[in-house]
């Protein structure tokens, strides 16, 4: 008997050939006449072992990987010789890189089939939902509120005053808004949670309705991810007609039922207001607040917006309980992050670990350094508009608060690892450019600001002798000031972050002795 | 049938689909660019008379937008990532190399109609840096002989 296989079908395992490892165990175990049995899964975000043959053993699951078509036949041999093979990596669950996790958002990735019902409600599926049905909205306010959840977009904003908020709202019609724009380089998490366990966000959405009186919701992904989108899709379907949406969600005699949307390639449309207008047919351009969303948001309506990770937790803060959620974290940075790791890494995939872990943990420790082999250089945390923080300070732990303390930020909790071959005034010239592409043209900071910075930029590094670049430097710092206190949102706002920081550390890449660059 | 002719019956469906959709208008954009591979700027009028907005309002949301595209696509779109991780695992050598191989710049797209240079902000592969985007695939952990095969491969069924 040959045992249970299961490969991702993730589309990132498929950009690096797990769709091509699949035929060839079709087709090599059809030749060999082996009974196969092959389950698509989702992946383990361990991306860098990808694709990720795993099989079914009496001690757990083997892994094998990273695989190619062409180990397949081997691998179909010593699978069934029992004999060792040179890409086994023993049991999955007992890598280090896993074992050490706190698996609580992430608790099924690599473990279930993303469009089957059975398996997500094997594994503690719609538990959180039937709890919420059963306390009533009230009480599930307070569960989210008492968990200490912050919104995982970025702002970090306490979710649980937002969904008060719109609960105590009085309107026609109100809605729930999932940001799945993930447009920071370096983060992943929305993708791998929409691709591998869509049915997690759809109960997320359905307790947020149930909660706040929402019975309408909408999931914007961006068009870059159109894996995710047909995934949700389908998954809407299978949950509509097994009754977890529509008249009556999940028994509640309440109804709720949401759609998908598709952006269109714009960055600004992650900004919460930005993607209102979207939604509504327009160019995304960003709003002034007030008023707040869950005042008046999408059609004028009373409107919950959180991203994907954030409306994906209230199930296990639901199932579980408020205070098995907090238990995790510090300060107040609660519960756990899929922080993710990325750029020029050796390990790069997804650490779902609580809040509080150091950086160097993360980028050494999980990460192993640099996939060069070279010395590491920095590592931007938080998307384009995250500071370069440099290994001096990479003792500083992941916390919304401490981060901030350093001027810098969390955000959506992607990392990405660079190595001494980076030349940082590139990048901090890379930053300026993406803002003049992909601000909303808003406010004149932002818009005509980010271009005078690429200018500036070219400027000090062309510039002939020393004081022909202090004098730049001085008009660079100006203009990130100007930025970063006259723009209405945080593209225009923050873009400062990752050039005074690539300035600050690294002047030497634009040609500056230290101290030209800290005056 | 001519062309315009075609792509109105097309567009007339779609708009008709979309009749009680509200913020109708990325989902017809986007239907009809996969139906008929752009938006034709007859379709525009059309647009503008079904939602009761202007012409104006129509082109500024097609114009604000990177995905629309307002002339036929060539035959294979690439759209390598250009963003931070990629960048840190050797983008922009892959990005002078497909300019020095087509000889196109970042944007182009070659004479015979035949590939179209995109750059794109992320394709969520960052783990697995550098990637891009070939016709809707996305290839991660890319490397120079890499990119020369599946160059080949596009100018074999050109
Ligand atoms: C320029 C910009 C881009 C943003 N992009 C995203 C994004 O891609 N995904 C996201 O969830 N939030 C993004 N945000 C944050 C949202 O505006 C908003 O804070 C978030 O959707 C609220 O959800 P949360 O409470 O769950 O964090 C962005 C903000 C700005 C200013
Ligand atoms: S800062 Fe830039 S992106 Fe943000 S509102 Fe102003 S112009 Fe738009
Ligand atoms: S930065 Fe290139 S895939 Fe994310």
């Amino acid at each position: 008997m040959m045992p249970t296989l299961y490969l991702p079908t993730d589309s990132l395992a498929r950009a690096v050939g797990a769709d091509e490892v699949s035929t060839a165990l079709i087709t090599q175990a059809r030749e060999r006449n082996l009974p196969l049995e092959l389950q698509r899964t989702s992946s383990r975000g361990l991306y860098w072992l990808e694709p990720l043959l795993e099989v079914d053993s009496p001690q757990g699951r083997i892994g094998f990987g990273p695989l190619t078509a062409a180990d397949v036949p081997s691998v179909l041999e010593a699978l069934s010789s029992s004999t060792e093979h040179p890409l086994s990596l023993g049991l999955v669950e007992e890598l280090p890189y896993l074992k050490t996790q706190q698996r609580l958002l992430f608790a099924r990735a690599g473990i279930t089939r993303p469009l089957s019902l059975d398996d997500y409600r094997a594994h503690g599926g719609f538990e959180g939902l039937a709890r919420a049905v059963a306390i009533g909205g009230e009480q599930t306010a307070t569960a989210v509120f008492d968990s200490g959840l912050r919104g995982r977009g970025g702002a970090a904003f306490p979710a649980g005053i937002k969904w008060r908020t719109v609960r105590g709202t009085q309107a026609a019609q109100k809605y729930i808004v999932c940001n799945a724009d993930e447009g920071d380089s370096g983060t992943f998490a929305d993708r791998m949670l929409m691709e591998g366990d869509p049915f997690l966000l759809i109960e997320g959405m359905a307790i947020a309705g149930l909660c706040t009186g929402a019975t309408y919701g909408y999931i914007y992904v961006r068009s870059e991810y159109p894996d995710a989108v047909a995934t949700l899709r389908n998954a809407l379907e299978i949950a509509r007609s097994n009754g977890y949406l529509g008249a009556n969600v999940g028994g509640s005699g309440q109804a709720f039922d949401m759609e998908v949307r598709v952006g269109a390639g714009a960055y600004i449309c992650g900004e919460e207001t930005a993607l209102l207008d979207s939604l509504e047919g327009k160019r995304g351009v960003v709003r002034a607040k007030p008023p707040i969303p869950a005042l008046q948001g999408l059609f004028g309506q009373p409107t919950l917006v959180h991203n994907v990770l954030t409306l994906a937790s209230a199930p296990l803060i639901l199932a579980k309980g408020a205070q098995f959620y907090r238990d995790y974290g510090m300060g107040r940075s609660l519960g756990t992050m899929p922080f993710q790791l990325a750029g020029n890494v050796r390990h790069g995939g997804l650490v779902e670990r609580a809040f509080g872990l150091t950086l160097r943990e993360l980028v050494e420790g999980y990460g192993g350094g640099t996939a060069s082999g070279r010395p590491l250089k920095a590592a931007q945390v938080g998307g384009p508009l995250g500071a370069w923080v440099p290994p001096a300070q990479f003792d500083t732990p992941l916390d919304y608060e401490a981060f901030a303390a350093m001027g810098a930020m969390l955000g959506h909790g992607g990392v990405v690892v660079a190595d001494d071959t980076l030349d940082m005034a590139h990048m901090a010239r890379f930053a300026m450019e993406f803002c003049a592409e992909e601000s909303c043209g808003k406010c004149t900071p932002c818009r005509i600001g980010s271009t005078r910075g690429v200018e500036v930029i070219d400027r000090l590094l062309a510039a002939p002798d020393q004081a022909g670049r202090d004098q730049q430097v001085i008009i660079l710092k100006d203009l990130c000031d100007t930025m970063q206190y006259g723009s209405l949102c945080a593209l225009g706002g923050m873009v400062s972050f990752p050039v005074a920081s690539a300035l600050k550390y690294f002047p030497a890449d634009f040609g500056l002795q230290p101290s030209e660059a800290e005056q | 049938m001519p062309d315009v002719e075609l792509h109105l019956s097309v567009v007339n469906t779609l708009l008709e689909r979309h009749k009680g959709t509200p913020g109708a208008l990325l989902p017809i954009l986007h239907d009809i660019q996969e139906r008929i591979g752009y938006i034709p700027d007859a379709a525009v009028p059309e647009i503008a008379h079904a939602l009761n907005q202007s012409q104006a309002e129509v082109r500024g949301v097609i114009s604000f937008y990177h995905d629309f595209r307002t002339a036929p696509p060539a035959r294979h779109i690439l759209r390598l990532c250009r963003a931070e991780s990629c960048k840190s695992r050797g983008a922009e050598q892959l990005a002078a190399q497909l300019r020095e191989r087509l000889q196109l710049d970042d944007h182009g797209s070659s004479a015979d109609g035949s590939i179209s240079l995109r750059p794109v902000y992320c394709l969520g592969a960052c783990a697995c840096s550098p990637a891009l985007e070939l016709d809707g695939r996305v290839h991660a952990r890319l490397s120079a002989e890499r990119l020369d095969a599946l160059l080949d491969a596009c100018r074999e069924d050109a």
